[in-house]
């Protein structure tokens, strides 16, 4: 059974419809990713998912429960985390108390308690300190616990901010875009620790990416959006020589020559660097 | 910066003062002279709306000058400064500069002389007096109208010279300076006390009963001087912080133990009224710690908290007055956690409807609902209940001694406001490190991130109203036994405006700014006649010079923790070695 379900979800502004009436199914303990040209809906999408945004017509299940009508906060209770496309961290606060302040739903302690200082909070505060210097090593900033968030290199801000995720021991983690702005071998690390968080921690994880190497490499399934419709969804080998999608990426005009440019969505990435940089938007 | 124009501009460029700017073909002459005209408005505010004149009533070194003329040396000063602030220059260039603005600033109080001598300007300046000419001229009279203009170009020069000195000196001379202000405001104060202990011959030599005595300032400024550079050279506060706990604890035991017995002997030392204005600031100090709460951590702006501190008043009236509104004559005791629970139900209630509401929208909410509180308190409706304008009063004080104990009057209430200070300090402190602490925090940082995170809004942000409320109200309950009376009229909107100002001075979320933000923007303005007058433009002038030198705060609160226990026996061990670790 999927661990997270879509039917015919809708998402407009406007007059314009961001996610258009989506169908979305993500096994437990897979790695999918969502990709697309530049406003596509996928962050859309992943607003609709963490109750950011409400949705219009459709439906969201997550293990077995309906999600949509949800507040941000209980949608977290149930086990989903997310990272941001633009990194929000806490700014003001400590990388330390950024997970520690992740962990808010799993720490117990009542404020009676902690003004009093009882056994029991201090036991509840002395774990939770040890879980964030736990993930903070996880993440590899082991020795940065006590710089301010805002203080820390932008590579190391993705990190913080999937430790904050992973604080609230998800079964579900969304990450928007967790390798932008990495340079080649930052976001190859990256993927190896994707892949190992699954690996270890049995984590489902749906991802948004626009570095093809990185979804290619990693995903077990892949589904294009396009205008905020699923224009094609498999695996990374389907969806390379999927003459829809090459379309979609390159423009109308290329479609006739399809066929010849299977290999080109991950050339044009290559060439891209860029910060937020995706691939050419469709408009020809 | 582009110079040309080489050496030092003519002197006689100190222009009068209409239309001389636009004349410089350099910019940084028209700046410097946009700086002197500046500081000459301002040294004319100073003198005009009787700032100078009143402040010259209190010595600061006695006999040599007084505050008001430090006010305008301050002011002459501080237009040099800027107008050579950063600025890389030779150094003939910078003390010309500096000379220029600060002379341009003199020119327009030697005008004002001059212009007192041929016409009485008292009837629409009142504070135009000859008094005035004779502060602005060491009582001269128009012969020295040359006085300030010579006296702003030389504190103008120095103040570019200044900028020369490495900033180890400056900063030496700064807390010099600092310090030889200070005990001379409080010369008085430290006086009275030490005429009764063995070294009243020593308080004689350095104290006048006003200010400082020459020979005080001298050993003032020679000794702040020399501590502050034994500290820069020997770093004291390091050595001290390299000790071994046991040692440390030595030192500061005693130390903790000295600074209980003062605070304790206080009273005794200083007299009632400087005990009544240290419980007005604990007062302050309980609120500013309820408002750190809501707005300090969790950033949500409130401008009627003084209904939370009216709250814990009147209910510690009803309970206990012995006069017409009474309802139960408890005693004190007993009705100040009453007081505390009803604030925190009036805490939730505000907080309930304004929930959703964001940024300048709750300044608006926030400062309704301290007004309906304030009207409801003095209205017809509640009169028969709250007495209207005529207000509670015979509150009893919290304990009954007879009239010559130590604890008679309002040194029993200065022993209760500290305490109560001090509780509501270390439940702060507590809940600052705590779960909801964070909570708070996040909220005010990334609200819709915090509730992705898994954080209730609506509760952790209802909480924050109701512990903020019984921070207020507690404070109400002390001031209601302060006074012995609690009338509609105590509710000001100016209440929590000022303790909104302190927080921001003394830094934002931060406990110890709070005191620190309480005692410059209560404590002094009480102490000093002189500033009461001009309280809120003085908490305008720091407001606007916190926002530019140190937005931040005084003592804002140390995010940044140098050490951060790692390691040590609790560690599990490494389960997962990270793949992103280099
Ligand atoms: N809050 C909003 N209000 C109005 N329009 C919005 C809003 N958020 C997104 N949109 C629009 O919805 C469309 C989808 O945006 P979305 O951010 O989901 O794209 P995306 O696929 O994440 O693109 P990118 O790759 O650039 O991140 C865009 O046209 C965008 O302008
Ligand atoms: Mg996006």
């Amino acid at each position: 059974m999927p661990l997270l379900t879509a039917t015919a979800v809708t998402k407009k502004f406007g007059g314009l419809t961001a996610v258009n009436n989506l169908d979305f199914e993500i096994e437990q303990g897979s790695i999918a990713s969502l990709i697309g040209p530049n406003g596509a809906g996928k962050t859309t999408f992943f607003n609709c998912i963490a109750g950011f945004y409400q949705i219009e017509a459709g439906q969201i299940v997550f293990d077995g429960q309906p999600i949509q009508r949800l507040r941000r906060d209980q949608i977290a209770h149930l086990g989903i985390s997310r990272t941001y496309q633009n990194i929000r961290l806490f700014a003001n606060m400590t990388a330390m108390e950024n997970i520690l302040v992740g962990q808010h739903y799993h720490l117990r302690s009542s404020w009676i308690g902690a003004v009093l200082g009882t056994k029991g909070v201090r036991e509840d505060e002395g774990r939770a300190h040890r879980e964030a210097r736990r993930l903070l090593r996880f993440v590899g900033l082991q020795n940065k616990g006590d710089l301010l968030a805002s203080n820390l290199p932008y590579g190391d801000q993705r990190r913080l901010e999937v430790a904050r995720a992973l604080a609230n021991k998800p079964r579900l983690l969304l990450l928007d875009e967790p390798t932008a702005g990495m340079n080649p071998a930052e976001s190859q690390q990256m993927t190896e620790f994707i892949r190992h968080l699954r690996d270890e921690l049995g984590t489902t994880i749906l991802l948004i990416e626009h570095e093809m190497r990185v979804v290619m490499g990693i995903s077990e399934k892949i589904t294009v959006l396009h205008y905020g419709q699923k224009i094609a969804e498999g695996t990374p080998i389907q969806i390379q020589t999927d003459p829809l999608v090459i379309e979609a990426y390159l423009g109308r005009g290329s479609a006739g020559t399809a066929g010849h440019e299977a290999t080109a969505i991950p050339a044009v990435e290559a060439t891209q660097g860029g910060a937020s940089a995706g691939p050419t938007p469709a408009s020809a | 910066m582009t110079v040309t124009s080489a050496g030092m501009p003519a002197t006689g460029a100190a222009p009068s003062a209409n239309g001389a700017a636009p004349a410089m073909p350099v910019s940084f002459q028209r700046r410097v002279i946009r700086t002197g005209l500046l500081g000459a408005v301002i040294a004319l505010y100073l003198c005009m709306v009787g700032i100078v004149p009143i402040f010259n009533a209190r010595p600061l070194v006695q006999g040599v000058i007084s505050l008001g003329q430090a006010a305008l040396i301050l002011s002459l000063f501080a237009t040099g400064f800027v107008a050579t602030r950063r600025v890389a220059e030779s150094s003939g260039r910078l003390i010309a500069d500096g000379a220029i603005a600060g002379g341009l600033s003199g020119v327009a109080l030697s005008a004002l002389v001059l212009l007192g001598s041929v016409v009485d300007v008292r009837a629409f300046l009142p504070n135009a007096s000859p008094v005035l000419y004779g502060i602005l001229t060491f009582n001269l009279g128009t012969i020295g109208f040359w006085i300030p203009m010579a006296a702003g170009a030389v504190l103008g020069g120095l103040a570019g010279a200044i900028g020369l000195a490495s900033p180890r000196m400056r900063r030496s001379l700064f807390v010099g300076l600092i310090s030889l202000f200070a005990l001379g405001l409080f010369a008085g104060l430290i006086r009275t006390p030490m005429l009764q202990l063995p070294v009243a011959e020593l308080a004689r030599l350095l104290f006048a009963s006003d200010g400082l005595t020459l020979i005080g300032a001298v050993v003032v400024l020679v000794a702040s001087v020399g501590l502050h550079h034994v500290q820069r050279t020997r770093r004291l506060d390091l050595q001290f912080a390299a000790l071994p706990p046991s040692r440390r604890r030595r030192i500061q035991v005693p130390l903790i133990a000295l600074a209980a017995v003062m605070i304790l002997v206080l009273p005794q030392g200083l007299g009632s009224f400087f005990a009544q204005v240290i419980a007005i600031v604990a007062l302050y100090v309980m609120m500013g710690l309820g408002l750190n709460i809501t707005l300090g951590l969790a950033g949500l702006l409130d401008l009627g908290f003084v209904a939370f501190f009216a709250v814990g008043a009147y209910t510690v009236g009803l309970l206990t007055s012995t006069a017409e509104f009474g309802i139960a004559q408890w005693p004190f005791w007993a009705a100040v956690p009453v007081a505390v629970i009803v604030a925190m139900v009036f805490g939730a209630f505000l907080g309930l409807p304004i929930l959703s509401i964001r940024g300048d929208y709750l300044a608006i909410a926030t400062m309704g609902f301290g007004e309906i509180i304030r009207i409801l308190a003095g209205s017809d409706l509640l009169k028969p209940i709250l007495g209207g304008p005529r207000g509670i009063i015979n509150i009893p004080k919290p304990i009954e001694v007879p009239p010559d104990s130590f604890l008679a009057g309002p040194n029993q209430i200065y022993y209760i406001a500290l305490i109560g200070a001090a509780l509501i300090a270390f439940v702060a402190w507590r809940l600052r490190g705590s779960r909801l602490g964070r909570a708070w925090i996040a909220i005010r940082e990334d609200e819709d991130v915090a509730e992705a995170i898994g954080i209730n809004l609506i509760q952790t942000k209802i909480l924050a109203y109701m512990l903020g409320a019984a921070f207020a109200g507690l404070g109400g309950a002390v001031f209601a036994a302060l006074v012995g009376s609690i009338f509609a009229s105590s509710i000001q909107l100016m209440v929590s405006i000022n303790v909104a100002s302190l927080i921001i001075v003394g830094g934002m979320g931060s406990i110890p700014g709070v005191i620190v933000g309480a005692i410059f923007l209560i404590g002094l303005p009480e102490l000093f006649r002189e500033f009461s007058e001009y309280r809120f433009l003085f908490y305008g002038i720091a407001l606007i010079a916190m926002m530019q030198l140190r937005p931040e705060g005084l003592l804002p609160s140390k995010i940044v923790r140098r050490e951060f226990q790692h390691g040590g026996g609790d560690e599990p061990p490494e389960s997962s070695a990270s793949p992103l670790a280099l």
